[in-house]
């Protein structure tokens, strides 16, 4: 997030898309739903789907999924033609106007409704909505970035605050709600195929020679591969050993089956969790490892901040905290790792990453601080961006529509989107070992539209079969009016009958995102349900 | 600032604080039932009565302080209001706290003891009965309600849901969800806020533990999404007791949602992996650590032997924390030899 949580409540007008934010972000969505009902929030809610926020929403626009960029750019075009810019942040503050002008020339209201569904005079509303507050802040999740056209709906996004000074200041900016406790946190620490910490990159001399000295090793200067590309690799035979700690591909990534075959043509998976998860099951060793409450440490959150984490509690067994066990597989490789703490291991990142510069253990002691925080003295960055930009100038950038990957056809007639349920979490390790959860939602489920209900014969509680060109799950139907006609949604955190069992793996040419939130799927009844 | 008199003391009073606000910032007590930081003070439960210059009796949480005010709350006139009020709530309340998982939590056997109010003052006068809701999460037991409506005030003010609101009135008044149906159904969404802001054991979470309470709590942050919500776990004979939260600073205040306070029993699953596992001749079997991390370094070198480190990659993890992040990616750099390293982020 460019801004805080905290801040949000200042924001006039949100713009929220791409977030089932109650269920996916229920404590943010506090932050909404009472702000609305103070009376000091507009919200706009652009999302495919009718959620439990929607009552909150002044305005709700429903795309047909995989078109963001078309309706972003109706709304900037209205933006500018209309004369609704933030001029003098736009002149002091940004370049690139008349080319965004020139780019977006086909994207007046009328073919944006064809495109979208959504009514043109909708589309207008919301732009002025938006534009015409002093404060508007946009929030998004992963139903703006899971697209082949991810990266070009966050562009987008961001020109919307550019054009109308929306950036730099509290309670607006351009606010990605981030999906994991420390999703954040692992970017930020350079658990990523390009990057050191910090987002210092392994192909820059500097950083790499920073790095190398710091541990004494030359260091690769190629960028490796990223989730999905791993997965393909291994397919292939090119990676032969994969080391996992506490994720669960096999549920998490789009098309199991793929995936799987790709795990088993290892030949060594190693898989450090707290659960024999359905990755760990397939793996030669496993390393049970200490969950949150059994380890010291720090999480990094959606805005930013740096937190503690603290032991409460001994692993169980002879479960070990994973520091120790990182640190004794290094020992046996002849790269001795002594650490006394954790905190010791944050004054060495904060020694190699300028963000997390003035972060210590000590200094977070009594609460979080947010970086930018580059010296002991800094107090931290609630907002992101004021007063200038990293590269200067904002850069205003024209960006296309491209219809996503797979679409309905006649033999996969349905649009299938992925995502989460209030009551289970991403691939349902730590959920699925929760009695009360487990209680309230022991199954996946399917929702379909009650017209495409009707017609397929479904009723609530019915067993489903759904088919995509990846795979086969059965199912159980949920009747919903909340969908549009001709899609349908389901959960994935029910590995044995998983969504990801029939995603798409095409990927963002530029961000690597897989297309979970759009494929083509063919909808039966089944035997059995309920 | 402005000045005001409390019991006689001269004090100093933020603009626009509550009597009750000015009366905590001396250090003075007022006892409060209804009353909570989360919501709006609404004077409901009249236990917070004090006496002003006028000697009117008024209520400490929702009166204004004002410039020159000079209040008293421990007269004669006021401590038997209030012990009349007490009175009252305990004619309508089961006195079996023995059994009640709240015991000596409960806000209000706390304040019957202080002022010595037993409970039997009055004819027992409660009409009406228990609902046992079907729910996973947590018992609602109508017959301990005291109506002071926190519950309705957090629902709606903090969590911004509105799934009770106050039916009847009088002595009838109660907290209902939806149109008086099972909370199951309602706009619930379980986050647990009026739970953990009830002042009796009317609104108690599941399953009862009758562990008693906890020997220790520790502040830390939640596993689950990116909000960063500051968990206080409470302990007890090694196991999480509880979850409660209102950590100032935090970025989540008092709330939590659903699995932040009430899945976290994983962490104590009889599924836990104790011990680490080796496949031999197919089979997962337990070994020891050092056959397990042995088997790792010595098969991790051989592959790298042969076909180079980028035959490796690694995968971290969004679940862990910072320092294990920067741990692995510097073990797959520094000690692997490769960049084949990622984790959930995009998924």
């Amino acid at each position: 997030m460019t801004n805080s949580i905290a801040d949000l409540e200042k924001a006039e007008v949100v713009l929220l898309t791409g977030s089932n934010t109650t269920v996916n972000h229920p404590v943010i969505a506090e932050v909404l739903k009472r702000s609305v009902l103070r009376g000091g929030m507009r919200l706009i809610l652009v999302d495919p789907r009718d959620l439990d926020i929607s009552r909150y929403a002044e305005m709700h626009l429903k795309p047909a999924p995989g078109t963001d960029v078309a309706w972003i750019n109706g709304m900037a075009k209205v933006i500018i033609d209309e004369g609704l810019c933030d001029k003098d942040f736009v002149r002091e503050r940004t370049e690139g106007l008349e080319e965004l002008r020139e780019g977006l020339s086909a994207y007046d209201p009328q073919r944006v409704e064809e495109i979208t569904g959504i009514p043109a005079g909708e589309l207008k509303a919301a732009a002025r909505l938006y534009a015409g507050a002093g404060r508007a802040a946009i929030l998004y999740a992963m139903g703006i970035t899971q697209h082949i056209s991810g990266t070009d709906n966050v562009m987008a996004l961001a020109n919307l605050a550019l054009l109308t000074g929306n950036l730099g200041k509290e309670g607006a900016g351009i606010n990605p709600l981030r999906g994991q406790n420390n999703v954040q946190g692992a970017c930020d620490m350079g658990a990523l195929p390009n990057v050191f910490t910090g987002y210092q990159r392994v192909d820059d001399a500097e950083a790499a020679g920073k790095f190398a000295r710091a541990w004494g090793k030359d260091l690769p200067v190629r960028p490796g591969l990223t989730v999905v590309e791993m997965v393909e690799a291994a397919r292939r035979g090119e990676i032969r050993a994969m080391f996992v700690m506490g994720e669960n591909p096999l549920v998490t990534d789009p098309d199991t089956g793929h995936v799987e075959e790709a795990l088993r043509n290892l030949d060594l998976l190693v898989v450090q969790d707290i659960f024999l998860t359905e990755t760990a099951s397939l793996a030669d060793v496993v390393l049970p490892g200490a969950c949150f409450a059994e380890k010291e440490g720090t999480f990094t959150n959606t805005e930013r901040k740096v937190q503690r984490v603290r032991k409460a509690l001994e692993p169980p067994g002879e479960a070990q905290e994973d520091l120790a066990i990182i640190m004794d597989l290094s020992g046996r490789m002849g790269y001795p790792m002594r650490y006394a703490s954790a905190a010791e291991i944050m004054d060495e990142i904060a020694a190699l990453t300028p963000s997390y510069g003035g972060i210590s253990h000590a200094r977070i002691e009594g609460g979080g601080l947010q970086w930018p925080c580059p010296d002991p003295e800094h107090p931290g960055t609630p907002v992101l961006h004021v007063g200038s930009f990293p590269r200067g100038k904002g850069r205003l950038t024209p960006v296309e529509y491209v219809p996503p990957g797979e679409l309905p056809d006649a033999e996969y007639p349905f649009l299938l989107t992925t995502g989460r349920s209030a009551f289970h979490y991403h691939a349902g390790s730590m959920t699925r070992h929760s009695a009360s959860l487990l209680e309230k939602e022991g199954r996946a489920w399917v929702a379909v539209n009650d017209a495409d209900a009707l017609e397929l014969g479904l009723r609530e509680g019915d067993a489903v079969r759904v088919t995509s060109r990846r795979g086969t799950v059965v199912s159980r139907a949920h009747i919903s009016s909340r969908l549009r006609k001709g899609n349908v949604f389901a959960t994935f955190h029910f590995g044995e009958e998983g969504a990801n069992l029939l995603t798409n793996p095409v990927l963002d040419p530029k961000s690597k995102i897989p297309e979970l939130k759009v494929c083509a799927v063919r909808l039966e009844r089944a035997e059995g349900g309920e | 600032m402005m000045e005001m008199v409390i019991d006689g003391r001269q004090v100093e009073v933020m603009e626009g604080s509550s009597i009750l606000r000015a009366a905590e910032a001396a250090g003075i007590y007022i006892p409060t039932l209804c009353e909570h930081p989360a919501v709006r003070a609404i004077g409901s439960c009249r236990v917070c009565l004090v006496e002003d210059e006028a000697g009117r009796l008024v209520t400490a949480c929702d009166t204004p302080a004002r410039e020159g005010m000079a209040v008293r709350t421990v007269s004669e006139r006021v401590l038997d209001a209030r012990k009349a009020v007490l009175e009252l709530i305990l004619s309508a309340h089961p006195m079996h706290c023995e059994v009640c998982e709240k015991n000596n939590l409960c806000r209000l056997k706390k304040l019957a003891v202080e002022m010595g109010v037993t409970g039997r003052e009055l004819p027992f006068a409660q009409d009406y009965r228990p609902i046992v809701d079907a729910n996973p999460f947590y018992h609602r037991d109508l017959s301990k309600c005291i109506s002071c409506g926190l519950c309705v005030r957090a629902c709606l003010e903090t969590q911004g849901a509105g799934a009770f609101e106050m039916h009847a009135t009088g002595a009838r008044a109660r907290p209902a969800a939806g149109k008086d149906g099972p909370v199951d159904g309602s706009s619930c969404e379980f986050c647990g806020l009026c739970v953990s802001m009830c002042p009796v054991g009317a609104l108690m979470e599941k399953p009862p533990l009758r562990l008693g309470r906890e020997e220790r709590t520790v502040r830390t942050t939640c596993p689950y999404c990116g909000v960063g919500c500051t968990l206080e776990l409470r302990i007890r004979e090694g196991r999480i007791i509880g979850v409660g939260a209102g950590i100032p600073g935090s970025p989540n205040g008092f709330s939590l949602c659903v699995k932040g306070r009430f899945g976290l029993d994983f962490v104590h699953h009889p599924d836990r992996l104790t011990k680490p596992l080796l496949r031999k001749n197919g089979e997962l079997v337990e070994v020891s650590w050092e056959e397990a991390l042995g088997a790792v370094a010595s098969r991790l070198g051989a592959v790298i032997e042969e076909s180079g480190p980028d035959a490796v990659a690694f995968l971290s993890s969004a679940k862990a924390t910072n320092e294990e992040n920067y741990l692995l990616q510097k073990f797959a750099r520094a000690v692997v030899g490769t960049n084949n390293i990622d984790h959930c982020a995009r998924l």
